[in-house]
């Protein structure tokens, strides 16, 4: 059965027919096209599908788009909308904090939403934000060094960085 | 981090922190890996596999499948004209399912849901057969035969008069001299037995491609997450019955690999390929993680019997081996894979007598296949903890023991190979035992694990080597195309791919280092099989040791041509020439300092009078290293032209009442020859501890009759950010003449020696031989039993 959606993805309102047992991560890469969320499990353990909904991190491998009417939902791709990188994105290059890439996205929307959450935190708490997220390749080091970066500069809201 | 600079780094570019070339479409989420390819008219793929096995399948009804909406082709191992057999050993169909992973119907539909409701409703019929699961099963006299070119063993050799499940083509002896005369001059002789399961390379990206046909390039195009371009190529052309020619591969950004996706994306774009065919439409494919962990090769489960002695000082005078490991169904890697493993069988020593035997045995499990390291995260293990039980045996400091049997300069390996190259390895010993503040630590701890208490420190030091390369397993040969264009910048091609690693970064570094442009004008075009020719796989930690030498001799040979283009224009000899940050100037003008504008020439200007004088812009070299002489019925010769060093350190706190297992810190040491981007070894380094950390302590494949349990990430555990210990890593650099300017390995040494370590430092803590991998909460306590 189809069902009626109405989300906002990105800024930008979407209206759209989904089956009604479709993933948010489907309805995403194969109706919207944004293939920078990204699947590794399909359980919800690795993290590479990660997206903000209405402010708060989720794996959208397991939420149903048919829960997601009202939602506000950014994905990866709303970082650099503009044309220019998020400060995270930036960090995570500095910081050779990426190697193959895939789980990328989620990490670098992992490490923002924890400084919205929490604008100074701690190594460990830097750990324990992005430990809902997997990466097979760098050991995490780096990653945890990137988001210190941009916690260093005082990061703020929206992605703009106080220096 | 520290980096040991060897000697001044007269180079621009190589040797710098260099951003990744690929960094930004990663960080953006642009980047196009295989799953995200869509085409008009596109079907979906799917596999149709059954629970049990072996089985012989009698019966397949399709029929109510068929009639859901949206199906449109199934294919099952008893149509007519069915391609069942691969090129390898390997089948993209078959009615005579060996393990999880084959295949015995595909299904093409216009959606992703449409094939789920046809693979649930394809009705199969079986009749179950005698399985053999484990390497002692697959080796008794009575076990059942798993494939019919198994042989048995006669005076525990591998022979092929004989009927059994070893795979003979696996088998690798090493025989250097007479270990019977050896053993009597030792005053101490230890046995010891080890085991490793099989564990999943677990790249985040599961296996992934899109088949379609492209009129203007031939007959079949194929775009995939796959490791090896040109190998991928071969499924594609013999599944869809095309000339190579006709058959184009384009590599996709790959998310991971690590060994993993070699044979099971072949199978797997071959099955897209005979869909394809059959519909004329798109087909993509991509696997679920069950399907993942079901289908793709596993680092090899090993046993281990050693047998190693030493006169009361310590020389170790002679080394016994029987290394068996678990090849599964299908021998898809085994026979190259273990003459690595048994040219480091004996480890980074000079023992002057060495008997080992090396093979594999077929049984009904996934197949092994190739995991960073291709067997030498399985043989370290075990070598190292035999190394520490000699030590122990002979009450002598485990740490010593090692210094006084390493490989050095001059002396020989277990293959009789003279190391004529500068060995750094007891430097790096000393160094890493100098930071880790080892002999103290290593004191506090044992008194403190003296104390009634629940927690136990450990800490233990492993040594290793690695052979560079391909070496005697093949020819480590590759090509590279560079083209200038006339705007001054450059495209680099390659038959390598990026897997992640940086080989695209460090490729350019050197091309840019050699032109003398900025890393800014160097692209490189990722493998497209019609642009470039075959230079073999990206395996072996090779990439940039090895197979970045055609990248240096192309941008060498063009960086010459254009030398001369200006020398001339100058009217001066070539050697006064060069060129830096995208201008050419006579190095007697002490550029930059005090050039004037008439005195420097512009890259692009050179580019662009190339061009319309019709003068050569490109460049496209070829490499082939000198053949090793090798002997493989005795396993006596040159095995790798230069090897890589590598000394690990781990300390752990084990709670011996719970079981749990804290890496509080992993120290390594790698001698990288040279470093060409210390920021990337360093991720390279970093990233193969953690790995390195999953398999010592959390990862192992379960069984159950062939049947694999935990095929998920919420029961496969790999480590999180919250598992990670404090990493210090240390980058050497020494002399060789091999390497593209004097690189070695990185990528695999990276983890090779991590486990082998941690498991050494929990045998230290509990003062126990840890005799299987992984370390897990059961295993710890009933160590403590």
């Amino acid at each position: 059965m189809k069902l009626q959606l109405n989300m906002t993805v990105n800024d930008e309102a979407v209206n759209i027919e989904v089956e009604q047992d479709a993933r948010l991560l489907d309805v995403l890469r194969d109706d919207l096209g944004l293939t920078g969320t990204k699947e590794g499990c399909g359980v919800g353990e690795c993290g590479a599908c990660t997206v903000i909904i209405d402010g708060k991190t989720a794996n959208s491998c397991i939420v149903l788009a048919a829960s997601m009417d009202g939602c506000d939902i950014k994905t990866i791709e709303y970082l650099s909308k503009d044309g220019k990188l998020n400060p995270m994105q930036q960090s995570f290059i500095d910081n050779s904090a990426l190697q193959c890439g895939f789980c990328t996205p989620g990490f670098v929307l992992s490490g923002i939403s924890l400084l919205d959450r929490n604008p100074n935190p701690t190594t460990e708490e830097i750990k324990e934000g992005i430990s809902g997220n997997i990466c097979r390749c760098t050991g995490y080091e780096q990653i945890i060094k990137a988001v210190e970066d941009v916690r260093d500069k005082k990061y703020v809201k929206d992605g703009a960085c106080n220096e | 981090m520290s980096l040991f600079e060897h000697n001044n780094n007269k180079y621009n570019i190589v040797g710098k922190d260099i951003k990744r070339v690929d960094a930004l479409e990663k960080v953006t989420g642009t980047a196009l890996y295989a799953a995200d390819l869509y085409k008009g008219n596109m079907l979906y793929g799917g596999n149709v596999r059954i629970k049990e096995y072996p089985a012989k399948i009698t019966k397949i009804d399709t029929k109510e499948a068929e009639a859901i909406p949206g199906v449109v082709k199934i294919i099952t191992c008893f149509d007519k004209n069915a391609k069942k057999h691969s090129w390898a050993d390997y089948c993209y169909l078959t009615d005579e399912v060996k393990f999880c992973g084959d295949v015995v119907a595909i299904v093409a539909a216009e959606s992703k849901k449409a094939v789920d409701k046809a693979i649930k409703s394809i009705k199969v019929e079986y009749e179950l057969q005698e399985g053999v699961y484990t390497i002692e099963d697959a080796l008794k006299e009575d076990a059942p035969i798993v494939r019919e070119k198994g042989v048995g063993l006669i005076d525990g050799i591998p022979n092929k008069e004989k009927k059994g499940n070893i795979f003979l083509d696996s088998y690798y002896p090493i025989r250097k001299g007479n270990v019977e005369e050896g053993f009597k001059k030792c005053d101490v002789i230890i046995e010891r037995e080890f085991n490793v399961p099989f564990i999943d390379q677990a790249y985040i990206e599961t296996e992934a491609c899109l088949v379609y046909n492209d009129p203007k390039d031939g007959s079949i195009t194929g775009e995939a997450s796959a490791q090896n371009p040109f190998f991928t190529r071969r499924y594609l052309a013999e599944a869809s019955g095309h000339n190579m020619s006709e058959s184009r591969f384009i590599q996709r950004t790959l998310g991971g690999t690590f060994g993993g996706k070699e044979e099971g994306v072949g199978v797997q774009i071959g099955r897209a390929a005979i869909l394809h065919k059959a519909t004329g439409r798109p087909v993509k494919m991509v696997n679920t993680r069950e399907e993942s962990l079901m289908d793709s090769s596993k680092r090899h489960a090993f046993n281990f019997k050693y047998k190693i002695g030493a006169t009361k000082d310590g020389d170790i005078l002679a080394a016994e081996g029987t290394l068996v490991d678990n090849c599964g169904a299908y021998n898809n890697q085994t026979q190259f894979m273990n003459w690595r493993a048994s040219v480091h069988s004996v480890g980074v020593y000079e023992i002057p007598n060495v008997k080992t035997d090396t093979y594999g045995v077929f049984t009904n499990n996934v197949h092994g296949g190739a995991m960073r390291g291709y067997s030498s995260p399985q043989v370290i293990f075990a070598q190292e903890q035999l190394m520490n039980e000699l030590a122990k045996e002979l009450g002598m400091d485990s740490v010593e023991l090692r210094r006084k049997n390493i490989i050095r300069q001059n002396t020989r390996t277990a293959t009789n190979q003279l190391i004529t190259e500068e060995v750094i390895l007891e430097e790096m010993m000393d160094e890493l035992l100098k930071r880790t503040d080892y002999y103290s630590k290593k004191k506090e701890f044992e008194d403190f694990n003296k104390k009634d208490n629940n927690i136990k420190k450990g800490i233990s030091l492993v040594t290793v080597y690695r052979g560079a390369g391909l070496g005697a397993e093949g020819v480590d040969a590759n090509g590279a195309f560079i083209q200038a264009t006339e705007d001054g910048s450059v495209i680099i091609n390659t038959g390598l791919a990026e897997n992640g690693q940086g080989l695209q970064t460090a490729y350019a570094q050197i091309a840019a280092e050699m032109l003398g442009v900025t890393m800014d004008k160097i692209h490189f075009h990722s493998v497209d099989t019609h642009a470039i020719a075959d230079s073999g796989m990206t395996v072996a930690s090779r990439g940039t040791t090895m197979g970045a030498q055609s990248m240096k001799l192309a941008a060498e040979k063009l960086a010459l041509i254009f030398k001369e283009h200006v020398a001339e224009k100058f009217g001066t000899t070539v050697d006064r020439i060069s060129c830096k940050d995208n201008y050419y100037f006579d190095i007697e003008d002490n550029f930059p300092a005090n050039y004037s504008s008439d005195k420097r020439i512009a890259f692009k200007d050179v580019c662009n009078e190339r061009l319309w004088a019709g003068q050569q812009l490109a460049v496209y070299e070829w490499f082939r290293p000198a053949l090793n002489e090798y002997d493989h019925h005795i396993g006596q010769g040159k095995a790798f032209p230069t090897y890589t060093y590598n000394v690990c350190i781990a300390e752990v706190e084990v709670d011996v009442e719970t079981g749990d297992i804290k890496v509080t810190k992993v120290t390594s040491g790698l001698d990288c020859g040279r470093v060409i981007n210390p920021n990337m070894v360093k991720g390279q380094m970093l990233g193969g501890i953690v790995m390195g950390l999953g398999y010592a302590i959390t990862e192992e494949i379960e069984l159950k009759k062939g049947r694999i349990l935990n095929d998920n990430f919420d029961s496969y555990i790999l480590p999180t950010s919250m598992d990670m210990p404090e990493m210090d890593v240390v980058l050497f650099e020494s002399e060789t003449k091999e390497g593209t300017l004097g690189a070695k390995s990185v990528g695999e040494p990276a983890t090779e020696a991590v486990a082998a370590a941690i498991a050494g430092s929990v045998g230290h803590a509990l003062n126990k031989n840890v005799d299987h991998l992984p370390c897990s909460l059961e295993s710890i306590l009933k160590y403590m039993d």
